[in-house]
């Protein structure tokens, strides 16, 4: 099987909708939302099962107990992450709390234990296509190992799929890193704004050290043509195969408000989108 | 009085709003937290810029006093320690900084080295003071960069505004912490709800005073102002989609420079905030 990832570097650039469309035009039997932080992804590909959902258990947590709790302050001292404060009695400040265990290893009288913490929701949704999902907890800090989770859980329910599409998460940090490990090829799309253009060279330079396959598209690329121009510019300079350009179409906002992927209605973006499709199926399939 | 823009997600228009609203300002501080993908200086243009690197610290082992025991390996919850072929190696990717392996090695074998991380870049541009942290490519987390932004700004009367990371995560909590109002940019779309929904349920969990600022409205129908109106929340303003705007900030130019309409947009907004800030306070600080 193999693995396409989307990604945007940033959020906003229609990176679901891209996901969405290449799903329906695939027919893909396999695909999964890594952005675990804001998933988007069910709202445009409705299910008509109920989903399987596990609790996912981030890094245990701190927990004081204030009656053996000596006041010695040596785990507050200790602790990188200012999780520990001192009010009447000691307290962990849940969310700062990075479940490292310091303060566990340190304290002299055994007043401090790790305890499991849910941090998440993992959800899979089994109907012929498999559809792996999930959602972080508030103010949970590891969302690398939770997109780990999302791609494996996908993994281990396929029986058998040519295809998996994946919807990254947004940025350059610990999830993204999560998400690009392991795939075949990772399709950037790319928005033609100066802050867009930013953000692309920026999760380009994270993609080429991961030795994965890389392709560009441009999405509302009518928004602004001369950076569009650039963005082309750029991909020839840098070798990078750029496989096309979606227009901005206020179809496609009515399309996804309706929870439909921008192919399933005539649109000129829908168009577009099905050429870059090609495209960049052609790409994943050459060998090199 | 500080203010912190977020929105669930990227590309709503998060930089717009506090970047305009910085600039509509008589004096104000702009703190650019989205770490990951810094897009503010490019409107604002800081001069002057002053560099510091931000560096966190990485165990480094000294082989020659290791006794093999890896107390450090199994300590780290992290799994960024090994023991393979008699040594121990460091993944300095995943470390999380949190020293345990260097306190623990009854060999005192670890000792702690800066590794840089990322920089924050302090520049002013006219009335705006302008902080950008930048996370360098391949590293994992931009947190001790956010904190050293927010602390680097000791002056806590003037006007700053917060232009968060997208998302709910830790990196967005450590962003709000201080904050003493939270705007929350939406776009009118099913996607825009779903966000909004959940930087609603963050500044509920942190007990802030918030308002919405509904971005990119067509004359269509308008979920997000739905969510809004049903759940009794203030909406601060409403911003036209208009081709305008959008040249506007795709060539990154400041929108309230260049056109009065936006310019009184953004004034009112500014003002309202501004008191609901003041009425915040006087309830709760009477
Ligand atoms: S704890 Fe110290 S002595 Fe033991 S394996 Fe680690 S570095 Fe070596
Ligand atoms: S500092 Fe903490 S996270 Fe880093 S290697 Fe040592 S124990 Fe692991």
């Amino acid at each position: 099987m193999k693995q396409l990832l989307i990604l945007s570097g940033k959020g906003g650039t229609g990176k679901t909708t891209v996901a969405s469309a290449f799903i329906k035009l695939s027919n893909a039997k396999a695909y999964s939302d890594c952005d675990v932080d804001a998933p988007n992804l069910h709202l445009v590909m409705n299910q008509s099962s109920q989903a399987y959902n596990s609790d996912y258990y981030g890094l245990p947590k701190a927990q004081i107990n204030n009656e053996l709790c000596t006041k010695c302050d040596l785990c507050r001292q200790k602790c990188r992450f200012d999780a520990i404060a001192v009010k009447e009695d000691y307290t962990i400040d849940y969310f700062a709390c990075e479940g490292c265990g310091v303060c566990e290893a340190l304290c002299p009288v055994d007043a401090i234990k790790m305890k499991p913490a849910v941090a998440g929701e993992l959800m899979l949704y089994k109907n012929g296509t498999v559809f792996s999902t999930a959602q972080l907890k508030m103010g949970s800090g590891t969302s690398g190992m939770l997109v780990t989770k999302v791609k494996n859980q996908m993994k281990e329910a396929i029986v058998y799929a040519d295809l998996a599409i994946i919807d990254g998460s947004p940025g350059i940090g610990c999830p993204v890193i999560a998400s690009i490990t392991g795939v075949d090829m990772v399709l950037i799309v790319a928005e033609p704004s100066i802050s867009g253009i930013s953000d692309m060279e920026r999760i380009i330079n994270t993609a080429k050290k991961f030795n994965t396959k890389i392709a560009l598209c441009i999405n509302k690329f009518d928004t602004n043509l001369e950076n569009t121009k650039k963005i082309e510019i750029y991909c020839n300079k840098f070798k990078l195969p750029f496989v096309g350009k979606i227009p901005f179409d206020k179809e496609a906002v009515n399309a996804i408000n309706k929870g439909q992927s921008i192919v399933e209605i005539k649109c000129e973006a829908g168009k577009a989108t099905k050429e870059v499709f090609e495209k960049t199926i052609k790409i994943l399939d050459e060998e090199i | 009085m500080r203010i912190a823009v977020l929105s669930g997600k990227g590309g709503t228009g998060k930089t717009l709003v506090s970047v305009n609203l910085a600039a509509v300002a008589k004096k104000s501080t702009y703190i650019d937290c989205d770490v990951e993908e810094p897009n503010g200086y490019l409107f604002l243009k800081p001069k002057k810029i002053q560099t510091e690197k931000i560096s966190v610290k990485i165990p480094y082992v000294n082989e020659s006093l290791c006794s093999g025991c890896r107390k450090c390996v199994e300590f780290c919850k992290f799994n960024a320690l090994a023991y393979i072929s008699n040594k121990v190696i460091v993944f300095d990717e995943v470390c999380h900084s949190c020293g345990g392996c260097s306190l623990l090695c009854p060999q005192k074998a670890i000792t702690e080295n800066e590794k840089v991380i990322g920089k924050v870049e302090k520049g002013i541009n006219d009335n705006v003071s302008v902080f950008t942290g930048i996370l360098n490519t391949g590293e994992a987390s931009g947190i001790p960069i956010i904190k050293n932004l927010l602390n680097g700004d000791s002056n806590k009367k003037e006007l700053t505004f917060i232009d968060c990371p997208p998302g709910s995560a830790c990196i967005v909590m450590e962003s709000i912490k201080d904050a003493d109002y939270c705007i929350l940019v939406a776009e009118p779309t099913l996607f825009g709800v779903h966000n909004l929904s959940m930087v609603y349920e963050l500044v509920k969990l942190f007990n802030k005073p918030f308002g919405v600022v509904l971005n990119k409205c067509l004359d269509k129908e308008n979920p997000a102002e739905k969510f809004c109106v049903e759940r009794d929340i203030k909406i601060l303003a409403k911003i036209p989609f208009d081709k305008e705007l959008g040249d506007l900030n795709s060539s990154a130019k400041i929108a309230v420079k260049e056109n009065n309409k936006y310019n009184s947009i953004f004034m009112s907004l500014l003002q309202d905030v501004i008191k609901e800030v003041k009425s915040y306070e006087t309830t709760v600080n009477p």
